[in-house]
């Protein structure tokens, strides 16, 4: 007999499809005819469909997938319309905004074009699939919270991508299109400005980011713990706490000191996520704008620590004089 | 089945997590501690590295004899090294052979008929590339050391260096007539800059031409003369990638971790000396040689092969490991300017302070500035309790503890020019060797100097 398991179970509940709730008067009908994937069951929920894509939807589809086709074919292009090229250099690939030299004016379409084409149409996507949360949740009498989550991360990636670069007054300090690119675009950008690890609001992002993982491990882990006593009911816990709850908060209790309730750890949670694009899109809006070099911005405010030269003195040859030559002491 | 999968999967998460180098790796402290100032080696790769290098062709000892008839007399059309006596002459030629074209032989640069015919260009190019030798050995030694560079350091046996650069030409689809599909010159896993998405010649802007390297503003706020783009900072991030990939070290081998700005790794001191030396040679040397090659060696836009960090160094910080050959071919190094040394300024001579100039690398006071201490002398006989404080000055340039042990000795000189004017030494008190800002060409005596102020 199938037991339930809380690290990894086997247990599928298997029954009709759930078909929702009725949608009033204006949405989209649902489409797809619902089914169950025993493979999907065992991550999540087995039931794949309905989807509900309404107008916003599809038009979020269309422009993300333009997006995805202009980036795309530019890079297929860069490698010669060579399918076989293109798997094998694709994380190399990209699709780069345009040179400095064009400021915030628009580029032709092969000098930056079809990047800020790209861009712009990435974020037409972005925003009505965020819209499309917003009114999904509303529909099912929802708070808003998912949105409000995921608009802090689209957030991040307008700063990235236009906030930051309009107020330095050029697309070119923009992120590109591409895996490895963008990489190395953020290397480049914290050697740009002195090594982004002394810019407080990346460091609280970081803290932030590590913060919701560690949050997520602690909840986790202590829902699973008590689920045998019921605790993966948390919805019912909040209201009518029982013993797993109350196991719970006890185990916290003793080994830290404190504990988060069955509601509070939640609000936790979503504020460490939110807070993470949160203040990391603030530290890259400061970055050029306002500060031009983290690491001495540190050193002005007390911020980064001397250490202790371990090779001697060592002085900028250029700031000698500049001699090209000659070793004469 | 299951478990070789599950175990399969195991390996190919731990060779990603690895970058697919094998366990474990050697971490070598380097900087102040719990900084990450260490230099990462894999020894297995080390060692398959070292073990793929050819051995180095052994040093046939200078020939002691230095008279004799000299090549310029014996041999027609030597423009170089004429200066050799016949048989040093001759074990250079042999040296050269086996440094470049063991295989080819002499006539690989040479016309059989007529050794000193000019009519290949392979002669040309090596004449040339002789003078630029001999120009590095001379005047470059603040990145080449006393170790100097042989034809070998860059030739490995091969007639043509197996790592140069030529332009890049502009990606395929940038042009006017392209609708899409613009790299902007980078993008491509190119192995000179490992293998990274950056711009993929560099070169041409901060190794040839004198673009600045430097990104990083010199202010904590943003002012109106430091702008520099994130793709123009792609450009330095490419040549750092090709210094690392070049000579097999980490960013700390010459950065620090806080601030790649800030200069107190030596090793950088000598980077920037190679950055130079490559500009000059690139300029000087190499790209003028772009009409005596044949069309076949030039690049897609037609320029000759330049050098950068991997022509000589090829994998290792030190090129060939350190192995000084140059010190052992006469014919390698440029000789000294025959003009002599500047004549020193007069000394300085007051009551109360007197300053006195030495020459080039030197310690000795000459007689002529002992004089300017007459004066001083003077005064302390009448002010028996006055003190004099001697400071040693050096310039800039050279090491830093052989130029403090200079101005050190420079200070006792004058201490011993003093005690022989008949002052106590308790009299004298020496302060700490001082460095000049100025003069790091060596050309302004004024740095190499001793000041003796009375207190």
């Amino acid at each position: 007999m199938a037991q339930y398991q809380n690290l990894f179970t086997r247990v599928q509940a298997v029954g009709p499809a759930q078909l929702g709730i009725a949608l009033p008067e204006g949405n989209s009908p649902r489409s797809g005819q619902p089914f169950l994937w025993h493979l999907a069951g065992r991550l999540g929920n087995a039931q794949i469909g309905p989807i509900y894509l309404g107008p916003l939807g599809l038009a979020s589809i269309i422009f993300g997938t333009l997006a995805f086709n202009i980036i795309g074919f530019n890079m297929l292009a860069s490698v010669n319309w060579d399918p076989i090229q293109f798997v094998r250099q694709l994380f190399w690939l990209a699709l780069e905004p345009p040179k400095p030299e064009y400021g915030l004016r628009l580029p032709p379409m092969n000098e930056g074009g079809w990047w800020l084409m790209a861009g712009g149409f990435l974020t037409v996507s972005v925003l009505l699939w965020w819209a499309r949360t917003y009114t999904r949740a509303r529909q099912l009498g929802m708070g808003t919270h998912v949105s409000w989550a995921f608009l802090s991360a689209i957030w991040l990636f307008l700063v990235l991508g236009f906030f930051r670069p309009v107020a330095m007054g050029s697309w070119a300090e923009a992120v590109p299109f591409g895996i490895f690119p963008h990489l190395d675009w953020t290397a480049a950008f914290s050697l740009r400005y002195g090594n982004l690890f002394y810019n407080p609001f990346h460091a609280l992002s970081i803290a932030f980011l590590y913060g919701s993982t560690l949050l997520f491990a602690m909840h986790g882990a202590t829902i699973l713990a008590v689920s045998k006593y019921g605790g993966d009911r948390e919805l019912d816990q909040i209201i009518d706490r029982g013993t797993a709850s109350e196991r719970a908060a006890l185990f916290w209790r003793w080994t830290m000191g404190w504990n988060a309730t069955m509601e509070s750890i939640h609000r936790w949670a979503w504020w460490f996520a939110v807070l993470c694009p949160l203040c990391g899109g603030i530290g890259i809006l400061l970055t050029g704008t306002v500060v031009d070099n983290w690491y001495l911005w540190a050193v002005k405010h007390g911020v980064a620590p001397a250490y202790p030269p371990v090779f001697g003195p060592v002085a900028d040859p250029a700031a000698l004089a500049a001699p090209l030559q000659g070793v004469k002491p | 089945m299951k478990p070789i999968l599950r175990s399969a999967a195991l390996l190919a998460a731990a060779l990603a997590l690895a970058a697919c180098e094998r366990f474990p790796v050697q971490s070598t402290q380097q900087g102040y501690r719990g900084t990450g100032m260490v230099q990462i080696d894999n020894p297995r790769i080390k060692a398959a590295q070292a073990a793929a290098r050819p051995p180095i062709p052994p040093d046939t000892p200078p020939i002691a004899a230095t008279d004799g008839p000299k090549a310029r007399d014996t041999f027609q059309n030597v423009k170089v090294l004429g200066d050799l006596t016949v048989a040093e002459f001759t074990r250079h030629m042999a040296a050269i052979t086996a440094w470049v074209s063991p295989e080819q032989g002499c006539n690989y640069c040479h016309n059989p008929a007529n050794l000193a015919d000019d009519s290949k260009y392979q002669k040309v190019v090596s004449r040339r590339m002789l003078e630029m030798t001999r120009h590095l050995n001379a005047d470059w030694g603040k990145h080449v050391g006393q170790t100097g560079v042989t034809c070998y350091t860059c030739h490995r046996g091969q007639p043509v260096p197996a790592y140069t650069w030529t332009k890049a030409p502009p990606a395929p689809r940038s042009g006017p007539g392209s609708l899409l599909g613009n790299d902007f010159g980078q993008n491509k896993a190119v192995p000179s800059i490992a293998a990274t998405s950056l711009p993929y010649e560099p070169y041409s802007a901060l190794l040839k031409g004198d673009q600045a390297i430097r990104v990083a503003g010199a202010q904590a706020l943003p002012v109106s003369t430091h702008k520099v783009s994130i793709q123009a900072t792609e450009q330095t991030y490419a040549l750092m990638m090709h210094f690392s990939e070049a000579l097999g070290v980490n960013c700390t081998y010459c950065h620090n971790t806080h601030s790649f700005a800030t200069w107190d790794v030596p090793a950088r001191v000598t980077a920037w000396h190679g950055i130079r030396m490559a500009r000059d040679l690139n300029v000087n040397y190499l790209e003028p040689l772009g009409p005596t090659f044949p069309k076949t060696s030039l690049g897609p836009l037609g320029d000759p092969a330049k050098v950068f960090c991997a022509t000589c160094h090829q994998g290792q910080n030190k090129p060939l490991g350190g192995a000084a050959m140059a010190g052992q071919y006469a014919g390698l190094i440029a000789a000294a300017p025959a003009a002599a040394a500047p004549p020193l300024p007069p000394p300085l001579a007051e009551p109360a302070r007197a300053v006195l100039y030495f020459g080039v690398g030197s310690a000795a006071l000459d007689a002529a500035q002992a004089q300017g201490l007459a004066r001083l002398l003077d005064t302390m006989a009448a002010r028996p309790r006055a003190l004099a404080i001697v400071s040693g000055f050096h310039s800039a340039a050279g090491t830093l503890s052989s130029n403090q042990e200079l101005a050190k000795q420079r200070a006792f000189a004058v201490r011993d020019a003093l005690k022989a004017g008949g002052i106590a030494e308790t009299r004298v008190r020496l302060e700490r060797p001082q460095q000049t800002g100025a003069n790091v060409a060596g050309e302004d005596p004024s740095a190499r100097r001793v000041e003796v102020t009375l207190q």
